[in-house]
């Protein structure tokens, strides 16, 4: 009769589907970078920050949010709460960690910006969330995040936030 | 006795004593077994919801703590999901789809062994998590994380029983995949095979295509608790709302595996009884395929809150609301099937026709959930609970409560007791509504699900809502006690039991010979 089907070729598509859904994992991030789902921010080096227009005319507010995830043994937050910058230029600001534990400890930052349009329009030239920050027993550190927002930063939008959570990374491998 | 008198005597009958369901190789038998584990399954669920709605009878926590609780929430939807209704409709196929088809049995008569007895031992494994270190999985059935990596030492267990069950759904699809395409009789066209087989022959694939998803899902689940992955870990780069995505990728199919072979039922049903053949015929294939299609790119609609750019919310709307069309095409068949028609209503038509008014309330309040702004209010309260329950239990159990009646005669070769059957649909249909229909209006004023405890003035509605659920309960006993009462005898069932009854599976004696259909009949 026509329409037979060998049976092993019904045994792939479960196998290729497995795959499919680990696929979904880079498929997501690739997603996420390409809209700023999620507030996942840009980042920029510092040649390509430098040939950014200065728009002189326009300020636009970024706020600064710091939170601890969980119960991790920090104590984490902004420098300053927010700043008043011009689209175009390149800003330095800091967060401050501090260790509250007499042991070494890992943590991470994790980044979202709010408005979810506004992620893809802020850029790190630096940041301490790139990597994965080792502190000593009771250390407490400033550290250091430059950034440039875009000046095609949609003129809607004039207060940017930016949060970190600051999470726990002891046993993660760095990502 | 010689060589080849044992031969023939193994030709002929089942192997004497209890060896003979662990190592049958026969779709009736192995139908069967099916059959009587969803219903032990079935009653075990059942418990568990009865101890949900005793905790629910008043505001306050009574009766169970709320990690216990929540551990019987969890385990009474992937036992009613993965033990129940999905086990039930598996089957029915292994009895019905060879002699609807003409087959001699199904394709891969070891391997439908196989994946019958992986079941047992799978949920085995998963109730025993309800006495381990820490408890049962209380995550609820979606399993999201970071809430289920908090399960106790049940996580990995849990974990292992799920790639069992879905090695054995997946067993079982490839099968009847196999069997629908390899070994229909000569003649039986695609466009000729029963509407049963059809549905199942498209849910056989959405089972193939999204249940090693769930696999994939559940074990990164396990690599992010014990082997340091950061999949769904946001200190290590990954994202929880991820897993979300993955889970209903497989979740929305899923939910469609749960109601499609309970369509397939009701078309062959409601003709029956409706003396007319089914109306709209390749339309009811179309739709159904149609069906299957969309519910590939509609799944975000469960996960409308957790953020997404507006053009998501609004394609995932507006795809999950064009499911309605096909939807709408089949019940319109079915109405158009019995119109002027010589109806008469035994109890398979009834539970078909309770099937076609509930699972339609349940379908409207779905397409209430899709419109997104609205999803916002009713995300997480007892109004999502009323909608899949509608859809679920007057929508699949009484499709396949239908089903088991529709045939029952025909494995038996008695038919069953008529009043009793009629007292058992008509309690079942009185006491679902007064369980399920009072969760629409507590839904709507707020109440969370997922909660042992609620504010004051939800209390009435729940008190009904319990009641509802002890009948409807009890109401299920009918049920045992008339398909026992079935086994052991009564009236004898002609070869066509129903007057109106088609197909090649009313034209093998009642009950059917242990080997069916060794010459394929053509079909002209």
């Amino acid at each position: 009769m026509s329409g037979r089907i060998k049976v092993p070729y019904l045994f792939v598509i479960p196998v290729l589907m497995f795959g499919f859904g680990y696929l979904m994992v880079p498929l997501y991030d690739l997603l996420c970078d390409i809209t700023g789902l999620n507030g996942k921010t840009g980042s920029i080096s510092i040649a390509e920050a430098s040939q950014l227009d200065v728009d002189q005319d326009r300020l636009v507010k970024v706020e600064f949010l710091g939170t601890v995830n969980d119960e991790a043994p920090w104590e984490f937050g902004p420098e300053v709460g927010s700043m008043m910058v011009h689209p175009g230029k390149q800003y330095q600001t800091s967060f401050v960690a501090t260790n509250t534990v007499n042991e070494t400890v890992v943590g991470q930052a994790i980044p979202s910006v709010a408005p979810g349009k506004a992620a893809t329009y802020f850029n790190k030239t630096e940041c301490f969330c790139f990597n994965q920050q080792t502190f000593e027993p009771l250390e407490s550190r400033e550290m250091p995040l430059v950034f440039v927002i875009d000046p095609g930063l949609p003129e809607s939008i004039d207060t940017v936030s930016l949060s970190y959570t600051f999470f726990d990374a002891n046993g993660l491998v760095s990502k | 006795m010689n060589a080849a008198a044992t031969e023939a005597d193994h030709h002929h009958g089942p192997a004497p004593g209890l060896m003979r369901w662990v190592t049958t190789t026969n779709h009736k038998d192995i139908g069967t077994l099916y059959l009587w584990f969803s219903l032990i399954m079935f009653f075990i669920g059942g418990l568990m919801a009865l101890i949900i709605r005793s905790e629910l009878f008043q505001p306050g926590l009574q009766i169970v703590d709320p990690h216990f609780f929540n551990q019987m929430t969890t385990m009474h939807a992937l036992i009613m999901i993965f033990g129940v209704v999905m086990p039930a409709f598996v089957g029915l196929a292994n009895w019905m789809l060879p002699i609807m088809i003409g087959a001699p049995d199904m394709a891969l008569p070891r391997m439908n062994n196989w994946s019958f007895w992986i079941l047992p031992f799978g949920f085995g494994i998963m109730l025993s998590t309800l006495f381990m270190d820490g408890g049962g999985p209380s995550a609820g059935w979606t399993l999201y994380p970071p809430l289920s990596l908090q399960t106790g030492d049940a996580f990995p267990y849990l974990i292992f029983s799920i790639h069992m069950l879905g090695v054995s759904s997946i067993m079982g699809a490839i099968n009847i995949v196999a069997t629908i395409m390899n070994l229909r009789a000569p003649g039986m066209t695609f466009m000729k095979m029963p509407l049963f087989v059809w549905t199942w022959f498209i849910t056989a694939y959405l089972l193939i295509a999204v249940m090693p998803v769930l696999a994939g899902a559940v074990t990164m689940l396990l690599t992010d608790k014990f082997f340091g992955t950061s999949f769904f870990n946001a200190a290590g780069g990954g994202d929880p709302v991820m897993f979300q995505h993955i889970f209903w990728f497989f979740g929305h199919p899923e939910v469609y595996i749960l109601i499609l072979p309970s369509f397939g039922l009701v078309s062959e049903i409601i003709p029956t009884f409706s003396r007319k053949r089914l109306f709209g015929y390749s339309s009811m294939v179309y739709a159904t395929a149609s069906i299957a299609f969309l519910s590939f790119i509609v799944w975000a609609h469960h996960m409308f809150t957790v953020g997404m750019p507006l053009t998501g919310e609004l394609f995932f709307m507006f795809t999950t609301m064009l499911i309605a069309v096909p939807t709408g095409v089949k019940v319109f068949n079915w109405i158009s099937t019995m119109w002027r028609g010589a109806m008469t209503f035994e109890t398979p038509m009834l539970f078909a026709l309770g099937f076609v008014v509930m699972f339609t309330i349940g379908g409207f309040s779905g397409l209430m959930l899709a419109m997104t702004p609205i999803d916002f209010q009713y995300h997480d309260t007892y109004f999502v609970v009323a909608h899949f329950h509608y859809v679920l239990v007057p929508g699949a159990i009484f499709g396949i409560v239908a089903g088991v009646y529709y045939w029952l005669p025909k494995w038996t070769g008695n038919m069953y007791n008529e009043t009793l059957g009629k007292v058992h649909f008509w309690t079942s249909t009185v006491f679902v509504n007064i369980l399920f229909f009072p969760m629409h209006f507590v839904g709507l004023a707020g109440m969370p699900r997922r909660i042992p405890d609620y504010a004051v003035q939800f209390a009435d509605f729940n008190a009904i809502a319990t009641v509802g659920a002890f009948g409807f309960g009890f109401s299920q006993i009918l049920l045992l006690v008339l398909v026992i009462k079935c086994i052991r005898g009564g009236e004898k069932a002609t070869d066509q039991v129903w007057e109106g009854a088609q197909g090649l599976e009313w034209t093998l004696s009642s009950p059917p010979p242990y080997h069916s259909f060794s010459v394929q009949p053509v079909i002209k």
